[in-house]
């Protein structure tokens, strides 16, 4: 066994299954610049200008956002950047230097703005060594754009991505291409990377530490995405258990499809609605396949992440639309962009703290524009009356009630544009921030619907960055604190008369569900992947029983008693009934 | 062929916004146009040319207009410098 276990490394099983493919290494701005040599000029120059414009479109998505936040005198360094895009000196030296040289036009670049910064690096001004940053971050925009180009046409086969982080627009840049699996050195459960695998059903391995390190380009990986290992050049006895394993999995995915049409009901008959959440448009088959009643979360930044700039009314409705009819007649709940601070602003304007920055509903508040196009394409898209939209990060009623006041705007205007929607369109609101919790009854009486987000819930009331892996430990979803919470969430939610839901992962945790059902939740949204595990659970248990363990649970002072105690409950009652499968 | 020599007066100096509004007011005539500080000879049509001029309050600058509309290039950009850059 001692010599098996030098080529398994450990890390976190973000994503379950199973996957079995060579190593691609995804190195980004780390890696190097070489200056290779290239034969296509053409080639070349085309790959320049589609940098160059795509770096231009990125620009203006950013600015758009940000203008009236920026000041003036940031917004004219945007501006100016935008023209250095369009500089006509500098863009043709760079064709002339591709043509004449012969080098690949990443190096080219890199090469050719360096000058301009450690011309700014001489003088002693200190506003000229800030200059040189914006320079700088241009200058690495055009050849990350560059490179973006390059590994899409790289990856031909099938590959398991080894990375240090997956960003949100690398997942969207390698969902397109074949990626069986996720490897990284970063991230906890709740990183994006783990979001998005879980959703698109594709095994990750995350917080390997150095994984991306001790991986070499091509080197054949087996990934375990149920107990978080990953096997470098695994020997004959190892491949040949987990390709034992891989056919049981298939075996038992046939079993968990036939659970397809039956309800999500316990023994005792109470059913459960189980939604999915929506990330890419990609998910909606998998979605009906496995059964969802419908649509608990759509995350729309997360839909539009790959278009370079923010989409119009039109192309948002369209793809509403398309979400809104293959899903008829089951209800999708779109969530508003929640776009945080960190991924809209630029680097050297980051706020030092983006989870308590300007974020959710702040911004959409902020930026009418941008908010009433995106209330007009969803209602626009209402007219089948199977749409609800959802606000994020609600923190205070007068944000409900300057929401709404806007809704009925977009309304008074499709009106009058003749447009047909839905008039009675459900609104609701992300619980996700302990001041909606604590008024949650004041803010049910308000609103059609209330979905528990829990993963910035839990971040919020423990004060723990589920990102920063020194703490993240402590980041627990049966904290005392977390259970009380969702209880006063749940119970006051009923008294209001308001349905009530939960979208966030801790409803996709196996251990977990069972204290939901129990404390009352009547529906779950989750990943289209993990619906058919969570029903059958549901359907082998009693509401009765699931009352008096919830009853137990918020008795308990510890996370560690509840933890205890769920995790007995699930090896009693469920541990045979799913065996193999988790 | 213009020379002419202009003097920075603005508290700012050519920062970020006055260098992008030279770049945009060289680029609507045909002249050549440079700037020229402590040797550096900068082309005024290029704004990552412009933006590595580290120009504060009262240093000099040589303009210099080529081309068949350098006069009126030339009084126009003159006179942004001469308003200290409207600021």
């Amino acid at each position: 066994m001692k010599s098996e276990s030098e080529n398994i490394l450990k890390g976190i099983g973000a994503a379950p299954g199973i996957a079995i493919s060579q190593a691609f290494i995804y190195k980004k701005e780390k890696e190097e610049i070489t200056n290779e040599s290239i034969t296509d000029i053409d080639e070349a120059l085309e790959n320049l200008d589609v940098a160059l414009e795509k770096s231009k479109k990125e620009l203006r998505k950013i600015f758009s956002l940000a203008v009236d936040k920026l000041g003036e005198k940031r917004a004219a360094i945007f501006d100016a950047q935008i023209m250095i895009l369009d500089d006509p000196i500098l863009v043709s030296t760079l064709q002339n230097r591709i043509k004449n040289e012969m080098r690949i036009p990443e190096y080219i670049v890199n090469d050719e703005i360096s000058k301009y910064t450690d011309l700014m690096n001489l003088s002693h001004e200190p506003y000229m060594k800030e200059r040189s940053h914006d320079i700088e971050d241009i200058k690495n925009r055009i050849v990350r754009n560059l490179k973006k180009k390059k590994w899409k046409s790289k990856i031909t086969s099938d590959v398991v991505v080894v990375t240090s982080t997956v960003s949100p627009s690398d997942t969207v840049l390698f969902s397109r291409v074949n990626v069986k699996g996720y490897v990284t050195d970063f991230g906890g459960l709740t990183s994006h990377a783990a979001i998005v695998a879980r959703s698109l059903n594709i095994p990750a391995v995350v917080g390997l530490h150095d994984a991306s390190n001790r991986i070499k380009e091509g080197d054949l990986l087996i990934i375990d995405g149920f107990k978080g290992e990953v096997f470098v050049n695994p020997d004959e006895k190892q491949l040949h258990y987990y390709q034992k394993k891989i056919s049981q999995l298939q075996k038992q995915d046939t079993e968990l499809n036939k659970l397809r049409e039956l309800p999500a009901k316990t023994l005792d008959g109470k059913e459960i609605q189980l939604f999915a959440n929506l990330e890419l448009i990609d998910e909606i088959e998998l979605i009906t396949r496995n059964g969802a009643k419908g649509i608990g979360l759509v995350r729309t930044e997360q839909l539009f992440e790959e278009y370079e700039a923010f989409p119009d009314e039109e192309e948002q409705y369209k793809v509403y639309k398309t979400i809104a009819e293959r899903i008829y007649p089951e209800t999708v709940i779109i969530r508003t962009f929640d776009i945080g601070g960190d991924k809209v602003l630029p680097v050297d304007l980051k706020e030092p703290n983006p989870f308590l920055g300007w974020r959710g509903i702040r911004l959409l508040l902020d930026s009418p524009q941008l908010f009433k196009s995106q209330i007009r394409a969803i209602l626009r898209a209402s007219s089948h009356k199977n749409l609800k939209l959802m606000l994020p990060m609600i923190t205070s009623i007068s944000e409900i009630k300057k929401s709404k006041e806007i809704i009925n705007e977009c309304k008074e205007e499709l009106k009058k544009e003749d447009f047909a929607f839905d008039k009675h369109m459900g609104v609701g609101i992300m619980v996700e921030v302990p001041s909606a919790a604590v008024l949650i009854r004041d803010f049910a009486e308000e609103v059609d619907f209330v979905s528990i987000g829990t993963n910035d819930l839990i971040q919020y009331i423990l004060a723990v960055d589920r990102g920063n892996e020194i703490v993240s430990s402590l980041y627990q979803e049966f904290h005392p604190a977390v259970v009380r919470t969702l209880h006063h969430i749940i119970s006051e939610s009923k008294n209001a008369g308001t349905m009530v839901s939960m979208c966030g992962e801790m409803a996709a945790d196996p251990f977990a569900v069972p204290l939901l059902v129990g404390l009352g939740l009547d529906s779950l949204s989750v990943s289209a992947s993990a619906i058919p595990l969570i029903k059958k659970i549901i359907r082998n248990l009693t509401y009765k029983e699931l009352q008096s363990l919830a009853t137990e649970c918020l008795a308990f002072k510890t996370e560690k008693e509840i933890n205890n105690r769920m995790r007995r409950f699930f090896n009693e009652k469920e541990k045979d009934h799913i065996k193999n499968l988790y | 062929m213009i020379e002419r020599k202009v003097k920075i007066i603005n508290n700012a100096g050519l920062h970020t916004r006055p260098a992008a509004n030279i770049v945009k007011l060289a680029s609507k005539y045909k002249c050549e146009f440079s700037l020229i500080k402590d040797g550096l000879n900068i082309n005024g049509k290029s704004i990552i040319g412009v933006m590595t001029l580290a120009a504060e309050k009262g240093s000099e600058i040589t303009l210099v207009f080529d081309g068949i509309d350098e006069e009126l290039a030339a009084s126009e950009i003159v006179d942004y410098f001469n308003r200290g850059f409207d600021e």
